[in-house]
């Protein structure tokens, strides 16, 4: 249904990410009347706004009152009706956590949020519009799944997928001038399952969002240059978390890292830690994120060099971490 | 429509068993939040006994009305109505707060049938009514929405967010009540955060106010009856209250709004609201 989508970075004239989710939004909702759209004063900067030109009278726009937006939207939920949500991240799920837990996670409703600005995405705004704390916040609700999406053509996938996914879902998306890492929507994609973009034995990274297309370019720098075997896997849904894909890493590469977009404290790489940690195996691990501070301003392309979320970032970090001593146990049986 | 004498008879019938089941309630369970029970429950009464067009044998029934506690604490006065409406076996409320009882407090709606929105956290209830109307008016359904608030849940700025909107979306199948008993846990609505004017505040807001005594059934049918006429802008009813209501040593007692009950109290408060109902 939104065959023939492309997307080219930078280029104002074809969609960015967002705009991708709002042309799928306008497709389902073709064939979904339940689908209505919602936002909070943002429909156009969040592109669902486009989904409001379709369906004006499936579209409702509440004004600058995110608590209100979601407590609306459980409404509807609790009337036979898909909403799908659209604010910044920062505003989804920290302005509104209550009413997104309470309301909605708590009564497990079939609200869909996507939630925009994630990250550093809009890092030149200040800190007030940045959002690297919702991974940890949203998944620590239950009922709720978190996704995100590694580029447009991902989420489109997540889009289409989750209209059947039962319960609440928080996507998390940037601001859509992020670079584009898949070709087309055909590359096996299903919520809840890690996506294997890179066989490797000597290191795996596991990446979400924008740091899918940077792990990829660093994996191409890595075989070439330094001729490592990377594993690279696209973690695009945080929770519920593909654990058997993350074990798999620590038993066939003993080194992994996880690059996020996000506060090291409690996002995917905490996930994957905890993964690790209760199976007793040991493997050398790292997780790099915006450390326990509230990120700098600037462009997001600075701000991901800064972190080391960029492609530099992430070849520096695989060096190192095959570089740290680490003593491999042939028989694990015995530490679990 | 005035009421008729068989309908007050009845709805006064009701409101004293459920005035004695939320004393039972609260001294077999330990504590419950009475004071405000005991303030909102002839609005239940009257909504689940004359109004609400419901069926608790399909307690998901799409077309049936919706009802929103927004004012959650007062689940020891819900639950009781949704029992003695024959949603669940009354007994199944000798488990209120106990280990793993589907009834806490604050009831859940994934627990409890005919609860359709689980609150508790005040703030959240009218936001959901005005999703619920909305809902309705885009699947041309023309079931009600009722959704009662606390007057100390007013201080919630969501409430105040929820209020534009109803406005904003002109909604007229949406009908909210304020049970408007003028205590908080901390003091008075006015000594803790000053509501007044509280009518002229929801009239600003673009809503419609009827201003009752929350206590009589004539009164409360009186305003349902013009919500119902569909006035063009949505409605409120301020309900005048008194919490406690019906057992005199707690009524308008500040140290009431949650407590227990032991046999000596018990047997005090019984007699106060059969003397209430006398």
């Amino acid at each position: 249904m939104s065959e023939g989508i492309t997307w080219t970075v930078y280029d104002a004239d074809t969609m960015t990410q967002a705009e991708i989710y709002g042309q799928v939004l306008c497709d389902l909702g073709k064939i979904n009347p339940k689908i209505v759209g919602l936002s909070a004063d943002l429909a156009k900067s969040t592109k669902i706004g486009r989904f409001q030109d379709h369906f004006p009278e499936r579209f409702f726009n509440v004004g600058i009152a995110e608590q209100n937006l979601f407590g609306v939207a459980a409404g509807l939920a609790k009337t036979g009706l898909l909403p799908f949500v659209s604010t910044m991240a920062a505003f989804s799920s920290m302005r509104a956590a209550e009413q997104v837990r309470t309301d909605i996670c708590y009564q497990n409703l079939d609200v869909k949020i996507i939630a925009t600005h994630g990250g550093a995405s809009f890092g030149q705004a200040g800190t007030t519009h940045h959002c690297t704390e919702d991974i940890a916040i949203m998944r620590s609700f239950a009922n709720m799944t978190v996704i995100v999406p590694a580029d447009g053509i991902e989420m489109a996938n997540v889009v289409k997928q989750c209209v059947d996914y039962p319960g609440p879902v928080y996507i998390r998306i940037g601001r859509g001038f992020e670079p584009r890492h898949y070709e087309n929507e055909e590359y096996g994609f299903t919520i809840g399952k890690a996506v294997e973009l890179s066989q490797g034995t000597d290191i795996t990274i596991i990446c979400c969002g924008i740091t899918v297309f940077h792990a990829m370019e660093a994996a191409k720098v890595l075989t070439e240059d330094d001729k490592l075997s990377v594993r690279v896997l696209n973690m695009h849904t945080i929770k519920p978390l593909d654990e058997e894909a993350v074990m798999k890493a620590v038993t066939e590469t003993r080194r992994l890292i996880v690059f996020e977009e996000h506060n090291v404290n409690g996002g995917l790489g905490s996930a994957v830690a905890d993964v690790i940690a209760q199976s007793g195996k040991g493997c050398a691990f790292k997780k790099v994120g915006i450390p326990d501070c509230f990120c700098e301003v600037g462009y997001p392309e600075d701000l991901y060099t800064h972190y080391r979320l960029d492609t530099d970032g992430i070849i520096e970090t695989v060096r190192e971490v095959m570089n740290i001593e680490f003593e491999e146990d042939e028989d694990w049986e015995d530490e679990v | 429509m005035a009421l008729s004498q068989e309908e007050f008879t009845l709805l006064n019938e009701k409101a004293r068993q459920a005035r004695r089941d939320i004393v039972d309630i609260t001294g077999w369970s330990g504590g419950a939040h009475i004071g405000g029970g005991l303030s909102v429950v002839d609005m239940l009464i009257i909504l689940y006994y004359k109004y609400m067009n419901i069926n608790p044998q399909q307690p998901d029934w799409e077309d049936r009305d919706r009802f929103i506690l927004s004012k959650g604490h007062a689940g020891v006065a819900y639950a009781p109505v949704l029992a003695r409406k024959g949603y669940f076996d009354f007994d199944l409320l000798k488990t209120f707060n106990k280990f793993k009882s589907p009834f806490g407090m604050h009831l859940d709606g994934g627990k409890v049938k005919g609860v359709d929105a689980s609150t508790g956290s005040l703030g959240h209830g009218l936001p959901i009514g005005v999703g619920m109307a909305l809902g309705a008016r885009l699947q041309k359904k023309d079931w009600w929405t009722y959704c009662i608030l606390g007057d100390g849940e007013c201080n919630e700025g969501s409430i105040w967010e929820a209020a534009m909107a109803a406005s904003h979306f002109k909604l007229t199948n949406l009908i909210t009540f304020v049970d408007k008993n003028r205590l908080m846990i901390d003091g008075t609505t006015e000594e803790v955060m000053g509501l007044e004017p509280l009518a002229d505040k929801w009239t600003a807001f673009g809503f419609i106010v009827k201003e009752v005594d929350g206590h009589s059934f004539e009164e409360l049918a009186a305003a349902i009856d013009y919500a119902h006429s569909k006035p063009g802008q949505p409605v409120v009813i301020i309900a005048n209250t008194v919490k406690g209501k019906g057992v005199d040593f707690m009524e308008n007692e500040v140290k009431w709004h949650y407590g227990g009950l032991d046999t000596a109290l018990l047997e005090k408060a019984h007699q106060s609201i059969d003397k209430m109902y006398a």
